[in-house]
């Protein structure tokens, strides 16, 4: 047989596609559940981490996390709960949900209590970096203004640059800012060093060398923030 | 089992034929992901697979690979094998596939990889290209492990995370080296490793 006629070739490219294909299908069905698992796991451990609490094992990250969310909603534009049913907002994927019209969407929220008795809401965003997409966990507090804590997470940024949004380092600046100014909502930018909002709202430095995930952090903030600010206004005035 | 020329073919590549000091190949992952240690060792476990099992695929399939598509079936054997690996870790060690993240996916690109099943598993059986890319494999490993000890020793003062360096040195004054932690360093690391390589092993000198 003629190793290198053309009908050789593509039969050759096509049976082995054909069985690595099939090999690989079956790898991903079979560890799939197991994958899942882990994600689900890695999302609690956000989570808390969103609350400034760390927690390592399998195990210890489900207590903990069981402890302190204490309370899944979801609410409607104007602020309402309609659903509060175990992990409803948990299992919110947000990558479809941020795609839905702002009529179907229903916005999740955790609520936790921690060990002092006072209640945070943690809100997931979901926005954009430079080469795929980055979401996070804003823990605020029950005035339903200030900021507690906050999370970040990416898919394939930059290792060294735009994967910073990970480290401690950027994630507590976020701490203590402010969400609103006077009745405004105002979000939280996130800026190049050295400049300010002209508005005066709060603000945290940028990363140095990752200016396009930067700037997804901060539109992610203020889009996914936004649609919540009935819910907030709702807890100011209680 | 071990013949003569299987020995050469497994232990070489650990020393007189080391893949990064004396081929230099493999060189970017080696700046990578030899911050701390315990991602060079899963890294390096996960090329010595790669490595030992692409080796074996092309090497019983040598006689039956057109040669005018031969680098695509390479390519899609090693494509496939990276991501049953990236799976793999993503189902059992999820922390450190997190970690790796882009790299695992990035060992297709492993210089060491083609090169060695161009130049050696094409040519030869599968059991002589098996014990090459675990030699191989090996070699490129225990680089990233002494670049990764020195990094992570002066980088943040700690071997697989446990605190090395006293807190009593801190307090006199000692600092971490921030510069070990970024990737210019580990080149210079290399760069000392192939120094001390080459002054032991006189007949790789040029001239």
């Amino acid at each position: 047989m003629n190793k290198n006629s053309n009908i050789y070739q593509i039969l050759y490219a096509a049976i082995m596609v054909l069985l690595v294909g099939v090999a690989l299908a079956f790898v991903y069905m079979a560890l799939k559940p197991k994958q899942d698992i882990n994600v689900a796991n890695d999302t609690r451990s956000q989570i808390l981490s969103a609350l400034l609490i760390t927690a390592s094992s399998e195990s210890e990250i489900a207590a903990t996390y069981d402890k302190y969310v204490t309370r899944d909603l979801l609410i409607d534009r104007a602020g309402n709960i309609i659903d509060s049913t175990k992990n409803a907002a948990f299992n919110v994927d947000m990558s479809k949900n941020v795609k839905l019209s702002d009529a179907e969407r229903k916005l999740p929220v955790l609520e936790c209590t921690l060990d002092d008795g006072s209640k945070k809401y943690v809100i997931p965003v979901y926005g954009a970096g430079l080469w795929g997409p980055i979401w996070g966990y804003v823990a605020v507090n029950a005035d339903g203004n200030t900021i507690y804590g906050a999370d970040f997470s990416h898919a394939s940024e930059t290792p060294g640059l735009g994967a910073r949004i990970t480290e401690d380092e950027f994630q507590l600046q976020f701490a203590d800012k402010q969400l609103f100014i006077g009745d405004a909502f105002k979000s939280v930018s996130v800026m190049k060093k050295g400049q300010k909002p002209t508005d005066g709202s709060d603000y945290v430095d940028a990363i140095s060398g990752a200016t396009i995930t930067s700037r997804g952090v901060s539109t992610m903030m203020s889009e996914c923030l936004d649609d919540y600010e009935p819910f907030f206004k709702k807890l100011q005035q209680q | 089992m071990l013949s003569k020329k299987n020995k050469e073919a497994l232990f070489n590549p650990l020393s007189k034929d080391n893949p990064v000091l004396v081929q230099i190949l493999g060189i970017c992952s080696t700046l990578a992901v030899t911050v701390s240690l315990e991602p060079a060792i899963v890294m390096g476990i996960a090329v010595i697979a790669v490595l030992a099992f692409s080796n074996v695929i092309i090497s019983l399939i040598r006689n039956t690979i057109p040669t005018t598509i031969r680098i695509i079936v390479q390519l899609v054997v090693v494509a496939a094998l990276v991501i049953i690996v990236q799976q793999f870790l993503m189902a059992y060690n999820y922390d450190v596939s997190k970690q790796l993240s882009v790299f695992i996916g990035l060992i297709i690109t492993n210089c060491i990889l083609m090169g060695r099943l161009e130049a050696f598993a094409l040519n030869n059986k599968p059991w002589p290209s098996f014990l090459d890319g675990i030699g191989n494999g090996l070699g490129y490993a225990i680089i990233l492990v002494i670049v990764a000890f020195f990094r992570e020793l002066l980088g943040s003062g700690t071997v697989f995370g446990f605190q090395v360096i006293p807190q009593w040195c801190y307090d006199h004054g000692y600092e971490n080296n921030g510069l070990m932690i970024l990737p210019p360093m580990a080149l210079i690391t290399v760069a000392c490793i192939i120094w001390v390589h080459r002054a032991r092993n006189t007949e790789l000198q040029e001239n």
